[in-house]
């Protein structure tokens, strides 16, 4: 569920992400000092680890039978055992390395399609963009999980990496419309008129231009992608369309189910490999509540500096240093008409950059302008969310 | 009108695409499905069954892919979705039918709740940004990140197993008779009520995220100051001025969530084996009853382009730009 709020950010900034080169490097270290990016990417090492090492250290053969039948969690067997005596610990470790490998490799095949169709319909626009936004339209309203179900159940190998490409191949289309967007907000840009310009070819300029100011986002919706792949990829295996031979969290859960754990009572059986499913998912989205911080500086929790704004009641909690730079362009220039594709001078000041505590002169000449803003800065999302 | 149009070619557009997706399926297939299908059920399949199946993955030689597709198209218009086979002799459709009303209701009423619920909690947790209402982050994080199953595989073995406070599988008591009665209506209830609560803490964590995101952007807009500045009380300029606003792109992303949504509500069925679509998804995956998956898969699609259309006739009464551009 991560990817809604993607999308909100994104359609409701278009503008944002642009950070100029030089304090893009000072904020880049705010990115690793978010706590919560600091707590999601410790995690995530954590289970990357265990996928790697998992089956080494693994105290007994996941698939082995042993005397102990259905036993509640002890020293022995850490997570308990199942109606045949296997251990459930081991098989959660084993299981880590097809999660996550299904996890990123669907990921990376939805994450370069998005980019090709994304950025190539947000610049080229006219016919081809037309086209290539109704296709990952048409990807985004068709439900992905039943039609994973469907194209899964119909092959005859449904290994990792089949089950990795078919979601790879189905969940691009989010990606897609959120690069997009941004690609369209980006393409009128001065760097990038002065790139075209100058006669650099379009490809080059796709590469080397736009790109770089697109990782974030391309970030962000690789690791939605992730956490939509391990979740599709545990479900699968869990209804029994994945191949149940190999172990992974989800057949866990398909061998608990099957053999009634529920009724027998024996929690140990599927509560673990759920809590890893939701705490894997956990780390991908609080990672990707860095990104989103980081693209728009306006969701950031008050860090150390901003603690001296108290938010009182009856005020809007708003950070003093972002006045100047919202109201500023509103006071000196008319509001942009509804067709303007962006609002070149508002938001791309790098937070704190150059913004002097300057609220009187807001107090006396922003609210006549801004009195109009609701209507065009509102159009540019209306439009965005909705073509 | 010309906005509501494109929207109404859109989704022509789209419902065509997945028809055709389904179409296209069965005959991508590698292999000959149909004898690998024929050994599985050794001898169990009545030759009515082996033709129907050369028919669906388009392997009778007679006839081209045009005249194949022409045909399907004619059985679809005809709502001819071909016999399961597992329930042998019955239609796909006649089994679909008698499962959609308990799936529509089920998710319906889920996602109101859940639609509403997040979106008030989110309105509020944005408007207080900074305030405890933050913690809830962390959590709502946390349990949209759990899958749906899972949780209601929890739900049962607390719930129903544990306390045995409510029934851990099915849609209504077996000795009752479906029908217009208090009885059947109040054992509905009932045996819906954990699959429901199930769903709701499930989807409404999005809700909350998504709303309150949307919250703290716009509550930093001047004309949210202006507003205060005015001396307008803090529940009008929350309501009437910031939320009003935030909510438009929640209504956008709703419409397209649902997909998502879907998908979770089908696997909460099958976990409660709930009598509605997704357990006989579920069924039929079992049983590798083909007809079946690729009929439930339409009518699926189908329901979320029908949903995504009522969200866009909202959009349009919510947003009046939608309008002014025709």
């Amino acid at each position: 569920m991560a990817q809604p709020t993607d999308e909100a950010i994104a359609t409701a900034e278009p503008a944002t992400a642009e950070p100029a080169p030089a304090p893009a490097r000072r904020d880049r270290t705010r990115f690793l000092r978010n706590p919560k990016t600091l707590t999601g990417l410790v995690i995530l090492a954590g289970f990357v680890l265990i996928a790697i090492i998992g089956p080494w250290i693994a105290p007994h053969d996941p698939s082995a039978r042993g005397p102990e039948l259905l036993q509640p969690p002890s020293w022995q067997h850490l997570f308990g055992t199942t109606q045949t005596g296997q251990d459930i610990f081991s098989q959660i470790l084993v299981g880590a390395r097809g999660v996550l490998v299904v996890g990123f490799t669907a990921a990376l095949i939805a994450g370069v399609l998005s980019v090709i169709v994304g950025v190539t319909a947000g610049y080229l626009g006219g016919l081809g963009d037309d086209l290539l936004s109704s296709v990952s339209n048409i990807f985004l309203v068709i439900p992905g999980l039943p039609l994973i179900i469907i194209i899964a159940s119909f092959l005859p190998d449904t290994g990792d990496l089949a089950i990795a490409a078919i979601i790879g191949l189905t969940g691009w289309a989010w990606g897609a419309r959120v690069l997009r967007a941004q690609t369209l907000s980006l393409r009128n840009r001065d760097y990038v008129q002065a790139a075209k310009a100058t006669g650099e070819s379009t490809p080059r300029i796709i590469v080397f231009e736009l790109l770089p100011n697109l990782t974030a986002v391309i970030a962000s919706g690789f690791i939605g992608t992730v956490i939509f792949a391990v979740l599709a990829n545990v479900t699968l295996a869990f209804i029994g369309v994945a191949d149940i031979s190999d172990w992974n969290w989800g057949t866990v859960l398909f061998w608990a189910q099957s053999n009634q754990a529920l009724a027998q009572g024996a929690w140990w059986w599927f509560v673990p490999a759920g809590l890893c499913i939701a705490l894997l998912g956990t780390a991908l989205a609080l990672i990707n509540f860095g990104i989103d911080e980081f693209i728009n500086p306006r969701l950031r929790s008050p860090g150390k500096e901003d603690r001296a704004v108290r938010m009182r009641i009856g005020f809007t909690p708003v950070v003093r240093r972002d006045y100047p730079r919202d109201a500023a362009p509103a006071a000196a220039a008319p509001p942009a008409g509804p067709d303007a594709p962006d609002r070149p001078d508002a938001p791309d000041r790098p937070d704190g950059a150059e913004a002097p505590d300057a609220p009187e002169a807001r107090g006396g000449t922003a609210p006549a302008g801004a009195a109009d803003r609701p209507g065009t800065a509102g159009t540019d999302t209306g439009k965005e969310s909705h073509r | 009108m010309k906005y509501l149009l494109q929207r109404l070619a859109f989704y022509a557009v789209t419902a065509w695409a997945a028809i055709t997706i389904n179409f296209v399926i069965p005959r991508l297939m590698p292999g000959d499905p149909v004898q690998a299908l024929i050994n599985r059920f050794q001898g169990q399949l009545s030759t009515k069954a082996i033709d129907s199946l050369y028919t669906l993955f388009g392997l009778d030689d007679e006839r081209s892919l045009w005249q194949q597709y022409l045909d399907y198209w004619g059985n679809l218009l005809r709502g001819d979705l071909g016999t399961s086979f597992a329930f042998f002799p019955t239609g796909v459709g006649d089994i679909i039918a008698e499962s959609l009303p308990w799936t529509l209701a089920l998710m319906g009423v889920t996602t109101l709740i859940s639609f509403v619920l997040g979106t008030g909690i989110g309105i509020y947790a944005g408007w207080r940004r900074g305030s405890w209402l933050d913690g809830l982050l962390p959590v709502t994080t946390f349990i949209s990140s759990i899958p749906y199953f899972w949780l209601g595989l929890l739900a049962i073995s607390v719930f129903a197993v544990q306390w045995r406070v409510f029934p851990a599988s099915g849609g209504h008591d077996a000795s009752v008779v479906p029908g217009m009665t208090w009885g059947f209506i109040s054992s509905a209830l009932y045996h819906a009520l954990l699959p429901a609560i199930t769903i709701v803490i499930s989807a409404v964590a999005g809700w909350i995220l998504g709303m309150r995101n949307m919250m703290v952007s716009v509550s930093s807009e001047d004309y949210v100051l202006v507003a205060q500045a005015k001396g307008l009380s803090e529940r009008r300029v929350m309501f009437s001025y910031a939320a009003r606003n935030a909510i438009l792109p929640n209504i956008s992303n709703f419409a397209l969530s649902l997909g998502f949504i879907v998908g979770g509500t089908l696997l909460v069925e099958m976990v409660f084996s709930y009598p509605g679509i997704g357990y006989r998804l579920f069924q039929a995956v079992g049983a590798k009853d083909y007809p079946m998956m690729q009929g439930v898969f339409l009518i699926i699609t189908l329901a979320v382009l029908a949903a995504n259309l009522l969200a866009d006739l909202a959009y349009m009464a919510l947003d009046p730009r939608t309008r002014r551009e025709a």
